[in-house]
């Protein structure tokens, strides 16, 4: 009925009764009669109330969780994007911010009475400066776009998510990406040195400045993975890494799960730290060779993707123990690539994993946990018992350096029953995950899709801590409400009697 | 001891076992968190103002103000957990530094953080202290992947946990580096770790011209040789600075990468040797206008892990890389004109200088700070005084303060009110004072 309310863009008239629907049909009105207003802001062309058009919106990479938004915006500067939220704040209207659209765990989900705030018109690169290594950029770029434009320069955006062609930076910071580089070369909130968000009241503020010194409290750490309740990012500073002199991609193909693990365990107690560590179990293989025929090892039970880089005098000697490790442990198999192009034909498996088991199944649920690195073996032992007594296949990928594991839950949606099963085993996956005292998300982030699971891994003051920071932000609780947290926080009063008198300079002065 | 002290005194040691005078307040040592969470409940419920000491070296940095009760983290020290296998670590607070690198070595490991051996772990992670080596490895803040604190009502609460991969919640530990002990007690953090170097070398040069040393600086930070750090000095104004660049890695790839690195800073090495570890050997090198040196052991300028008594001023300049040539020129005019003396270093390559001033005297030093900022004003940044003398703090208090202009300052004391309502953490210091 929101939409509805909406799309007839018409101010409710005096004295006319709302028709059942309660608080999200009149919260749906008031963000309707905002339309106005956010036409005056961002101009008619970039305000969407059109409920076809609406409807474009109503979910991201997680196509489960879906809502239409009341209204949807389209603003081209931070000026606009601070000027809507304030126009949302004064009228009490919830909103979310949405990248690219891409994100797997419903973080980029609307509110069915609120505003959605669609960041893409923002795409702009402000500043590439190869001397101090930064650039800075609008939310709406695209993660492979910073690396395009660094590349001249030597230098590359490090953290990169396998949607780099399509994701945005911004919900980069939102989600605290990651990729298969983490291990060696961390994630988005090590190379997001500056932020200029605006906050859920609409004031424009920046949070860091790019240098990497922090002044004060750290609210840059603090926002950046919190998924878009804290506030809408408006530009970010980025650090550029200067790109490896050399790079190896080693290929070893095993005939168990367990000797590729050995094989990692080994790498690293020898002391080398790979840029990535990949592996595919024979599900996951047979499935990316039917898809782009990546022509892995024919037969293999696992297939580990070894990524050294750096210094070419260091992965020299790497790339040697690598190699003799591999061959220890069993491998039926071992290629080495240095070409680019070569390089890229043999990723192009393990890229198109997610994609490629699409044709295994007409559907399949996606997961996202994280274990110790050496607890591996025996959770993917326990998953492989779980789809055994299940029925439902599981293909596994998974960051094998760093234990985040990428079981693709295979169902048949038409079969009664199973998309219940497939949800039941994913949900003990995550159980086992957090039994090992891992955690429910490694690089997704928990959005609507796992709100469920936090109290699992943290207790209920855990939980009301972290609302602390989210009600020092938000207080009103409009931005991006209901995601991450599965009990919202009342924020209240902040309580407040003093011993003695406060200290004095209560005001200091503020870069805005 | 006052009736309210005596008062607190029992109440206090009916959680701890370990309460006793400390000047005209208490001071608690809490054997475990849960005592450390027990004893921060009874002080909240008496209202008692608190702040954390670990090593105790830093005690007077910033504008701390007099308070209650000291909680002492010594009796909260050890290794956990080390998880050689998964690259983590989990340590108590009170643990000095010193002695987790010791344990961490055995397996080969370490924090790799340089910070001086005696602090605590929640020392160095409540002041965000780290040293040359944060250009390649980053600052307690990267480093750490769990954190677990009592708040100011006494609430134990964690964040992260123990894998390296993980975006569950808010980071906590995020935001507990560097608070300085505003926002609650740290109890227990966990790290991640990195195989320990099999070899290193420095490579050092001099140079006459800023400029000369600032092209070195960015070169050397910028070169895909993969410096870990790189660090510059200047003992006085106008005169010779000198670059450092440290190099960690395989003993072979160390000394090819030495040699190229030599090039970089100046001319290339006419011979250039790395000793093995245990011996320290300076190369000669060709005589041009820039000598550039390789050694495996470190200089003698090359900064000691930070630190700075009551009586010194030591100023933190942050910058971008490509402005390190106007910052270095605007100290200079800043000391000329304020007839100061600063000495100059800092790991430069990852944008950051200190700032020593020692013998000059308040007014001079405070005229110095105001205009740096001033001259540094227009360009990415800030000049943030770490601690200072009272005289010192005095002067600054009209003219910028300690911290200068911070932006989101209001979120940070909106965030403080949150977690400390009735500001009994670390009373005076930011952002209660900024």
């Amino acid at each position: 009925m929101a939409d509805t309310a909406a799309g007839t863009n018409s101010q409710p008239t005096p004295g006319a009764a709302v028709a059942g629907g309660g608080p999200a049909v009149a919260g749906g009105l008031r963000a309707g009669a905002l339309a106005g207003a956010l036409r005056g802001i961002c101009g008619p062309a970039d305000v969407i109330t059109d409920p076809l058009d609406l409807r474009t919106y109503e979910c991201d990479g997680l196509t489960s969780h879906r809502a239409v938004p009341a209204l949807v915006v389209l603003p081209e500067s931070a000026e606009e994007v601070a000027a809507v939220v304030r126009a949302c704040a004064d009228a009490g209207v919830p909103f979310v911010a949405r990248g690219s659209g891409t994100g797997l765990s419903g973080g980029a989900v609307p509110h069915p009475s609120g505003v959605l705030i669609v960041l893409t018109r923002m795409r702009r690169i402000l500043e590439v400066d190869p001397v101090a290594r930064r650039a800075v950029v609008e939310p709406g770029v695209t993660n492979l776009a910073v690396t395009q434009a660094a590349a001249p320069f030597g230098l590359f955006y490090a953290p990169d998510p396998s949607s780099q062609v399509v994701c945005s930076v911004g919900g980069n910071v939102a989600e605290n990406s990651g990729g298969a580089h983490c291990l060696k070369h961390g994630f988005t909130v090590h190379h997001v040195l500056g932020l200029e968000v605006v906050t859920p009241s609409g004031e424009l503020t920046w949070l860091g400045d790019g240098t990497g010194v922090t002044s004060g409290y750290d609210l840059l750490g603090a926002f950046t993975g919190s998924e878009g309740t804290l506030g809408i990012v408006t530009k970010v500073i980025v650090k550029l890494t200067p790109a490896p002199e050399a790079v190896h991609l080693i290929l070893a193909a095993y005939d168990s799960l367990e000797a590729g693990g050995r094989a990692v365990t080994d790498i690293i107690a020898a002391g080398i730290v790979p840029a990535a560590i990949e592996m595919m179990d024979a599900l996951s293989i047979e499935a990316a060779e039917a898809a782009v025929h990546c022509g892995y090892p024919a037969g293999a039970s696992a297939v580990l993707l070894v990524e050294l880089d750096g210094p070419a005098a260091e992965v020299s000697g790497e790339l040697a123990m690598v190699r003799e490790i591999c061959q220890r442990a069993g491998a039926r198999e071992i290629r080495a690539a240095d070409d680019p192009a070569e390089r890229a034909g043999i990723w192009a498996g393990r890229k198109s994993a997610f994609a490629a088991v699409g044709r295994l199944s007409p559907a399949y649920i996606v997961q996202d946990g994280v274990v110790p690195r050496t607890a591996l073996g025996d959770v993917l032992a326990r998953i492989a018992k779980l789809s055994a007594e299940s029925g439902i296949r599981v293909a596994n990928v998974f960051h094998a350096g760093d234990g985040n594991l990428h079981p693709l839950v295979l169902y048949n949606d038409a079969v009664p029953g199973e998309a219940e099963r497939a949800e039941e085993v994913s949900g003990a996956i995550l159980d086992t995950c957090i039994e090992y005292g891992g955690s429910i998300t490694g690089e997704h982030g928990v959005g609507v899709d796992k709100a469920r699971y936090m109290p699992k891994m943290f207790t209920a003051a855990d939980l009301d801590t972290m609302q602390l920071v989210r009600c020092a932000f938000d207080p009103a609780s409009l931005c991006n409400p209901g995601k991450v947290f599965p009990t919202p926080r009342l924020c209240g009063e902040v309580p407040g009697h003093h011993r003695g008198p406060r200290p004095a300079a209560a005001a200091g002065p503020e870069i805005l | 001891m006052t009736a309210d002290t005596a008062v607190a005194r029992k109440a206090l040691a009916a959680v701890c076992d370990d309460v006793r005078p400390a000047g005209p307040g208490l001071s608690v040592s809490p054997g475990s968190a849960e005592e450390a969470a027990a004893v921060i409940r009874v002080a909240a419920e008496l209202g008692l103002t608190m702040r954390p000491r670990g090593g105790g070296s830093r005690l007077w940095w910033g504008t701390p103000a007099d308070c209650d009760l000291v909680i002492d983290t010594g009796r909260m020290s050890g290794v956990v957990e080390h998880a050689a296998g998964d690259l983590v670590a989990r340590v108590r607070a009170g643990t000095r530094m010193g002695d987790v690198a010791a344990e961490l070595a055995k397996a080969g490991q370490e924090i790799a953080l340089d910070v001086p051996p005696d602090a605590t772990v929640g020392g160095v992670l409540a002041s965000g202290l780290a040293g040359p080596r944060r250009l390649r490895y980053g600052t307690p803040r990267d480093l750490l992947i769990g954190i677990t604190i009592v708040r100011a009502d006494g609430t134990v609460a964690k964040s992260g946990g123990k894998v390296v991969k993980n975006v569950a919640g808010y980071d906590l530990g995020k935001l507990f580096a560097g608070s300085a002990g505003t926002l609650g007690l740290i109890t227990e953090a966990t790290f991640r770790l990195h195989p320990l170097p099999a070899a290193r070398a420095f490579v050092t040069a001099e140079y006459t011209a800023a400029a000369a040393a600032c092209d070195a600086v960015a070169a050397a930070a910028n070169s895909p040789l993969t410096a870990s750090a790189v660090e510059l000095s200047r003992a006085q104004p106008g005169g010779l600075i000198r670059v450092g660049v440290l190099l960690e890695g395989s003993a072979d790839g160390v000394a090819a990468r030495a040699a190229r690195m030599s090039g970089l800073l100046g001319s290339p090495p006419a011979t250039a040797t790395v000793a093995a570890p245990a011996t320290s050997v300076a190369a000669s090198v060709a005589a041009t206008s820039v000598a550039a040196s390789v050694a495996a052991g470190r200089p003698a300028w090359w900064p000691a892990p930070l630190a700075a008594g009551p009586d010194q001023t030591l100023v933190r300049v942050s910058l971008w890389v490509s402005a390190l040539g106007r910052v270095l020129d605007a100290v200079e005019a800043a000391a000329r004109q304020a007839g100061v003396r600063p000495a100059v270093d800092g790991s430069a390559g990852a944008g950051l200088l200190y700032l020593r001033l020692a013998e000059d005297g308040p007014a001079a030093q405070a005229a110095f700070i105001a205009r740096l900022r001033e001259a540094v004003a227009g360009q990415r940044g800030a000049v943030t005084v770490l601690t200072a003398p009272h005289p010192v703090r005095a002067e600054l208090a009209g003219r910028g303060g300690m911290s200068g202009p911070v932006p989101g300052l209001a979120l940070m004391r909106s965030v403080k009110d949150r977690f400390d309502p009735r500001h009994l953490l670390a009373p005076g210091q930011f952002p209660d004072v900024a």
